[in-house]
């Protein structure tokens, strides 16, 4: 009975009282981030510690408070699955008092926690999740996609590429619905832009061995191979594409790569590969600046070059911060709406605006890996093609379609 | 048709991993009796060996082709030593538990100190290149792994089916005690077994390290596959784990070009079946 | 399996009057009481996520602890009635009661259809079996397009109860799924203590006698099977109903696993185990998020440690210190 007793008293200490006052211009009298990530697994190099460095240097830069609140930062692992990061939310909104979730790689945890901040009336700003009808069919009034989206990476890499001579086009899509969504957005582009697409693999996610998949692209004779897929997919498919002697003859176009990504795949692997990013740290002086800073913090142990979701994140926390500022309160509602309201143009975004739908439409590059010999010093990996206006490189409000922000 | 002998090409690959693997795992079930589940774990931290060597000590692929087998099979001992030994007593669920257990304890430890996106690691300079077979192009590193891996795989037969050590170890499962009068140090053939099991592994996984990225994660996807392949094969039996090995590449290969949404699926779909109508495996025998 | 266990724990705890009727009975009341008290004190969704997890380990311990089958593909039984449950709710828009009954029912019949091909063998044949229909269940909840693929399958309403009870309220949904706990756990311990539950534990102490006995040793191991998947089943509809999604991680192999995890650390074979194993690994799971890629370490050498040296499970353990210290 002992054993009883003592549960209740854990319990009892473990359950903090939760004294919150609505009057408050600042709830519980601290504004709380929360960044809810993929710590250890596929996505934990290109958001994951370095998604946390970022906002936890925003909220530093910011000055460490807002209307005389301080500004804390948590963070979580949701190790990629979608039950624990909506426990995870849950109980971040109601026991932690956190204002704002942050990052959610991986659709399926976004979605997963999207209806939850909704619900709350809390907000949320993703960055490394990808899936289009985020802001789409199922966007909520409370959500901010900051980053990018399928439909811009699609679009970028789509269209330039059958215009530089690319028209023949065949897909290694994962076999889910992010690499389909992703699949389907790019062929669309591919046909629109007078391309031709001659075929489809699809393959297990996490798959090791793409031999097979490369063998039937290479089988199609297209100019164009498309890889639908993202983390060490893609890196295997680049790695056993030029293995198996199918690069340089037909050109691939990573839809998602990361700059840690071609870190890591080393350029004699990824070069000439074309791929779309809403950031490349070696810019412009600005982008430089901030980089070095990300890049040199000392809490960044690998001292990687920040990927375009960590730099986002970094953007995304300013944004949100001024907002606070601006409107005097941290309740969602102001927030989100001054947010909206206000364009953003710093290192990350340029000719930045959130549209209704949550969208933020900002201005995008097509670039380019470069080969060793044209790679001066490190991290030197892209070759800007083109920048991608705003207007172009994102959806527009009635595509998007977006209930909230379509009827009006 | 091209396209069908190109997909069993590369299913033959695929397949002489497998066999390397499900060789290991066999030779340990048939000798420890202990389901290794951290059989993968092993073959990730061999790769990982050679990179390491290969980036922070200078040791190229051909050295790390004996250093590092060599070096987790000595991993393997210890766990055997001071760990595992103690199960041998209970029934071999625990031994699948306790390996499951570290499983996760090694790629942790890995995934902490190197990341996740992976590392490369090239093909050495003697094996790069390939030839055009008219069907398809086969890299020459590609046709070197089939090349040893059968190889290895018949002579690790040869040395337990034909030979006066593989007697003993034969012996060794059927009645320890017996052996051990006899006056063969059993325990000690028991720890180096294990060890050349998880150093079969190990070899797998240098062979591995030039084709895949070298992350913590690339066994597990793995292990799962090749457990099924040993369970059609006949638990313990090592032929019938070298021959499904490479059959079931084949299959595999077969089903990427009939339906290539089941390729994962159909190896568990075959050791079904194959459970139901000869329960002890192809190749095994009943006890 | 003649290991020091929680059953022998348990049953020398009965025979040595350390558990006794009227203790039994306080306890149970003791912790009826708690059940219902806890949501006050601790967050209620995450007792919600260890009440549905501490019926599919209790619902799983039925097989393992008390019939001496290792089920290696258990995650399959929870994630199709998850899935069928959050199908029917969303997209048909069945009444809850109606909606959870259901799931349970079509992982009942699963769990009939691979119960009678896998028991026609036994031990590492039979977790490997297991194994391999739970992968094709994983197939095709991947292929399927009502599960919503890697996405999942998510949005689903949690309704009302009886019509009026409103289970958006997260306290009125807690009693919901305490109730459904309850019961579930009650079918289990009817199950353990009914003399089919006798047969059971003789065959996993000693099946060919058993046989010899002349009990139909199939039909007995069927049943608990089909028991076991059943509950397993009523597990997942109620968690698709506390979460209002089900995903691939619900019927993927890592699910399987930790539920062995769970029992194992807990106690096999004891009434109590598999809860405080739930318990246990859940709690990890959700406060030890802050140790980021340390928490696979953690939970790895909880498993060996578990293996090695308290094979008996944290209850088992704790039984076997009272038999030493009657109190």
């Amino acid at each position: 009975m002992k054993r009883v007793a003592s549960s209740l008293m854990m319990a009892a200490l473990l359950s903090l009282p939760a004294a919150g006052r609505a009057a408050d211009k600042i709830s519980d009298g601290v504004v709380k981030i929360g960044v809810l990530t993929d710590m250890t697994g596929f996505y934990s190099d290109l958001s994951g510690p370095g998604s946390v460095l970022a906002v936890k240097m925003a909220v530093h830069d910011f000055g460490g408070k807002v209307l005389g609140k301080p500004i804390e930062v948590i963070s979580a692992d949701h190790q990629n699955k979608a039950d624990i990061a909506s426990t995870i939310a849950r109980k971040w909104f109601d026991e932690d008092k956190v204002d704002v979730i942050m990052d959610l790689p991986n659709s399926g945890t976004a979605f997963a926690v999207m209806p939850v901040a909704a619900e709350k009336k809390k907000l949320t700003i993703l960055s490394t999740a990808a899936t289009t009808s985020i802001t789409g069919d199922k966007c909520t009034a409370y959500n901010i996609h900051y980053t990018y989206n399928n439909w811009m990476l699609a679009n970028g890499t789509g269209r330039e590429v059958v215009k530089s001579g690319g028209n023949t086009w065949f897909f290694i899509t994962a076999d889910y619905v992010f690499g389909k969504s992703l699949e389907e957005d790019t062929a669309n582009v591919v046909k629109a832009a007078g391309g031709k697409v001659l075929g489809y693999a699809r393959h297990p996610q996490n798959s090791s061995d793409f031999s097979s998949y490369l063998l039937q692209a290479q089988a199609s004779g297209a100019k164009v191979i498309g890889m639908a897929n993202a983390g060490g997919d893609t890196i295997n498919t680049i790695k056993q594409a030029k293995e198996f002697g199918i690069t340089p003859k037909q050109t691939l176009a990573g839809l998602l790569v990361f700059i840690s990504d071609i870190h890591s795949l080393g350029l004699e692997t990824a070069k000439g590969m074309y791929l779309t990013t809403s950031f490349y740290w070696d810019y412009d002086d600005q982008t430089r600046a901030w980089s070095k800073k990300f890049q040199n913090h000392p809490d960044n142990a690998k001292k990687a070059m920040p990927t375009m979701t960590q730099a986002g994140l970094y953007s995304a926390t300013m944004h949100y911060l001024q907002a606070i500022k601006a409107v005097g309160t941290d309740q969602a509602e102001p927030v989100i709406a001054r947010m909206k309201a206000v364009p953003v143009n710093d290192f990350f975004a340029r000719h930045g605006v959130i549209g209704p739908d949550g969208l933020h439409r900002h201005d995008a590059f097509l670039v380019q890996v470069k080969s060793p010999a044209e790679s001066k010093y490190p991290w030197d990996y892209y070759k800007i093609i083109k920048k991608i206006p705003a207007a172009e490189a994102f959806p527009s409000v009635a595509a998007q379609g977006c209930p909230l922000a379509v009827k009006k | 048709m091209q396209a069908l002998f190109g997909q069993l090409l590369v299913g033959l690959i695929n397949g002489s991993f497998y066999a390397l693997l499900s060789l290991g795992l066999s030779i340990i079930f048939g000798l420890v009796n202990v389901v290794n589940f951290a059989h993968g774990a092993m073959y990730m931290t061999g790769a990982f060996f050679a990179w390491i060597g290969l980036s922070s000590l200078g040791i190229g692929y051909w050295p790390s082709l004996l250093l590092s087998p060599l070096a987790v099979g000595l991993l393997g001992v210890a766990v055997e030593r001071t760990m595992l030994r103690r199960l041998y007593q209970l029934d071999n669920l625990y031994g699948l538990l306790f390996t499951f257990g570290l499983t996760l304890i090694v790629e942790g430890l890995f995934h902490h100190q190197y990341g996740n996106s992976g590392n490369s690691f090239p093909v050495p300079e003697a094996l790069q290149g390939g030839s055009n077979l008219g069907f398809m192009y086969l890299p020459r590193y590609r046709a070197w792994v089939v090349l040893v891996s059968v190889a290895v795989c018949f002579a690790s037969w040869f040395v337990i089916e034909r030979t006066k050590l593989g007697a003993y170890l034969r012996a060794g499962t059927e009645n320890p005690k017996l052996l051990q009068a006899f006056g063969v140090n059993v325990p000690l053939m028991m720890t180096l077994t294990f060890g050349f099991g998880v150093a079969l592994a190990g070899f797998a996984g240098v062979m591995a390290a030039p084709i895949y990225q070298v992350t913590p994660s690339m066994g597990s996807g793995l292990i799962i596959v090749v457990f099924a392949v040993v369970v059609i094969g006949g638990m313990g039996s090592i032929l019938g784990s070298i021959v499904t090995g490479i059959g079931l590449g084949l299959v595999e290969g077969l089903t990427k070009y009939l339906y290539p949404q089941a390729a994962s699926t159909v190896v568990f779909a075959i050791m079904a079946v194959v459970l139901l109508i000869r329960p002890a495996g192809l190749f095994g025998r009943e006890k | 399996m003649s290991t020091p266990d929680g059953v022998q724990e348990s049953r020398a705890a009965w025979r040595l009057g350390i558990i006794t009727p009227r203790r039994k009975r306080i306890f149970f009341g003791l912790l009826v009481v708690l059940g219902l008290v806890l949501p006050y004190l601790v967050y209620p969704v995450f007792l919600m996520n260890v009440l549905c997890m501490a019926l599919f380990a209790s619902a799983f311990n039925l097989l393992l602890g008390y019939t001496g089958l290792l089920s290696f593909g258990h995650a399959a039984f929870l994630g199709t009635a998850g899935y069928v449950t959050g199908w029917l709710l969303r997209s048909v828009g069945l009444p809850v009661e109606l909606g959870v009954l259901a799931g349970t029912a079509v992982a009942t019949v699963l769990g009939w259809a691979i119960g009678a091909l896998a028991i026609r063998r036994s031990g590492i044949y039979f977790a490997m079996i297991t194994l391999g229909f739970a992968q094709m269940i994983y197939f095709l909840a991947v292929q399927l397009p009502f599960t919503g693929g890697e996405d999942g399958l998510q949005g689903i309403p949690q309704g009302k109860a009886l019509g009026f009870v409103p289970l958006h309220n997260p306290y009125a949904l807690y009693y919901f799924v305490f109730a459904i706990f309850a019961l579930g756990f009650a079918v289990i311990y009817r199950t353990i203590h009914s003399p089919f539950g006798h047969v059971l534990r003789s065959i996993r102490e000693n099946e060919a006698r058993a046989l010899s006995l002349g009990y139909d040793v199939e039909r007995y191991k069927l049943v608990a099977f089909v028991i076991s998947a059943g509950l397993a089943g009523l597990a997942g509809s109620t968690k698709a109903l506390v979460l209002q999604f089900v995903t691939l991680t619900d019927v993927h192999w890592h699910k399987s696993g930790e539920v062995v995890l769970m029992t194992l650390l807990g106690g096999m074979g004891t009434v109590m185990g598999p809860s405080v194993g739930a318990l246990l690994v859940v709690a990890m799971e959700n406060y030890l998020t802050g140790f980021g890629d340390w928490v696979t370490v953690i939970v790895g050498t909880v498993f060996v440690a578990g293996v090695l040296a308290f094979r008996r499970g944290i209850v088992g353990e704790a039984l076997h210190l009272a038999r030493n210290f009657p109190f």
